[in-house]
């Protein structure tokens, strides 16, 4: 089953869970809406209500960064590690 | 009698309290650290006040938060408290405000975010619709952007008619309903806006603030994007009182809580020189509806003073002799328990004061 990696900043939305196994769906778009069923104070940090991936949060397929893999289709095979960081270019002055 | 000022600045909200008839603040740290905070409201019809405030995180996205014991602990729901429906294409940015409606009609919050939009929420603030008839309306894709965004930041709920509501946007201007935001219209004959090919447009000007008179419903102060206007017919037409102040720029105006026609603001040069005018840290006072106004300054900063007072960093609580208070983006605050004729300083040193609400229980 694919594994989500919950940063430590997002820990408060998952009862401090730090790895969540998911049943996949074999793309990101399938593991976020899972999320959105099972975590959802977690998934509306990721995506906005358009469903769009916030514009400072990256994801991470097997360590690629999903915005230059297909987005939110994105592969996800079973045993795929799905990393979540909020981006550097984030954040306050 | 306990004094409650909520203070929201760009990295976190700071709750502070005075026991001795606002002459000394006790200031909390900071709620939702290195979080922004644009909006914040009291709620004080239930049996305890409640506070509500918008939390803006660079990363993760807007959000609603409520605590019924003065931030000791915060509830937010599982699902965001406010999110467009698909249909309409759009999601939430930040909340800009947030107005709970009067005592006939407990529940009910009014939010305003960016992009331009009014909510509405019938469980006291946790979760809120989108009001269609605002969304809607077929003006809204002239509604453009100031510096700021595009948001309503003024929401105007009646006294006594639950069906009213006045809101103000940048860009857009006023905007108004009279059943219960089904339908609305623009209220902005006499507000000038000079950035445009007609200065005197239906709608689309940059009215910065919005406050209602404490003993007429029907008299309204605007503070515009340059224009200090009142309107003494419930927002029919606007005038000019902008002739004794030093300028008719600025962000916030706030009104009595129940004195007619008093009001405050804090004038800026200009849109190309936004600092205080004459470099001093002073608030201006009308106590004749912005026929008069005089300078206040006794107990603020001496020298000059280049910090802004924006928008929503102004206000009174509801003393029968008000407080009045207001922050900068350099993160000082002060407060007058005598309705502006002497200052003190509540706190220094925070981050920029993007908002303050206060409230005597």
């Amino acid at each position: 089953m694919p594994t989500v990696l919950v940063p430590g900043v997002l820990r408060t939305e998952t009862g401090g869970a730090s790895r969540l196994e998911v049943a996949g769906g074999g793309s990101l778009r399938a593991v976020l809406d899972e999320l959105a069923e099972r975590w959802p104070r977690l998934e509306r940090r990721i995506r906005d209500e358009s469903g769009v991936l916030r514009r400072y949060v990256n994801v991470y397929v097997d360590g690629e960064d999903c915005r230059r893999s297909g987005g939110l289709e994105t592969p996800v095979p079973p045993g795929a590690e799905i990393q979540v960081l909020p981006s550097v270019a984030g954040g306050c002055g | 009698m306990t004094a409650f000022l909520a203070i929201g600045t760009q990295k976190g909200l700071f709750l502070a309290t005075s026991d001795d008839d606002r002459r000394s603040w006790q200031v909390s740290p900071a709620h939702f650290p290195g979080r922004a905070i644009y909006s914040v409201a009291f709620d004080i019809r239930g049996p305890a006040p409640r506070i509500l405030t918008g939390v803006d995180s660079s990363h993760f996205g807007p959000s609603v938060a409520v605590s019924d014991d003065l931030g000791t602990t915060w509830q937010e729901p599982d699902t965001a408290p406010l999110a467009f429906p698909p249909d309409a294409g759009a999601a939430v940015e930040r909340v800009w405000q947030i107005a709970p409606a009067g005592p006939d009609q407990p529940g009910v919050v009014y939010a305003g975010t960016q992009p331009s939009a009014l909510w509405r929420s019938v469980d006291g603030g946790r979760t809120y619709e989108l009001v269609r008839g605002l969304w809607d309306h077929p003006h809204r894709p002239d509604w453009g952007a100031g510096y700021g965004g595009q948001a309503v930041h003024s929401i105007l709920t009646h006294p006594t008619d639950p069906e009213r509501l006045l809101v103000a946007m940048s860009t857009g201007g006023v905007y108004r309903t009279t059943d219960g935001g089904a339908t609305w219209a623009p209220a902005n004959q006499g507000i000038k806006a000079y950035f445009l090919p007609d200065p005197w447009p239906e709608f689309g000007q940059c009215v910065h603030k919005v406050a209602r008179d404490g003993a007429d419903p029907e008299h309204l102060y605007a503070q515009n994007h340059h224009g200090v206007y009142r309107s003494t017919d419930g927002g029919d037409s606007w005038q000019s009182i902008a002739d004794t102040l030093p300028s008719d720029f600025g962000f916030p105006i706030v009104a009595h809580p129940s004195r007619g026609g008093t009001v405050w603001n804090f004038p800026l040069v200009s849109d190309g020189e936004r600092q205080p005018v004459d470099l001093l840290c002073r608030v201006f006072r009308s106590t004749d509806a912005g026929a008069t106004w005089s300078p206040q300054s006794e107990g603020l900063p001496g020298g000059r003073y280049y910090p802004v007072v924006l928008r929503d960093a102004m206000c009174t609580d509801n003393a029968a002799t008000a407080g009045v208070y207001f922050g900068t983006r350099s993160g000082e605050v002060f407060a007058s328990r005598d309705e502006g004729e002497s200052w003190s300083t509540v706190a220094a040193h925070l981050p920029d004061v993007l908002c303050v609400r206060a409230v005597q229980v």
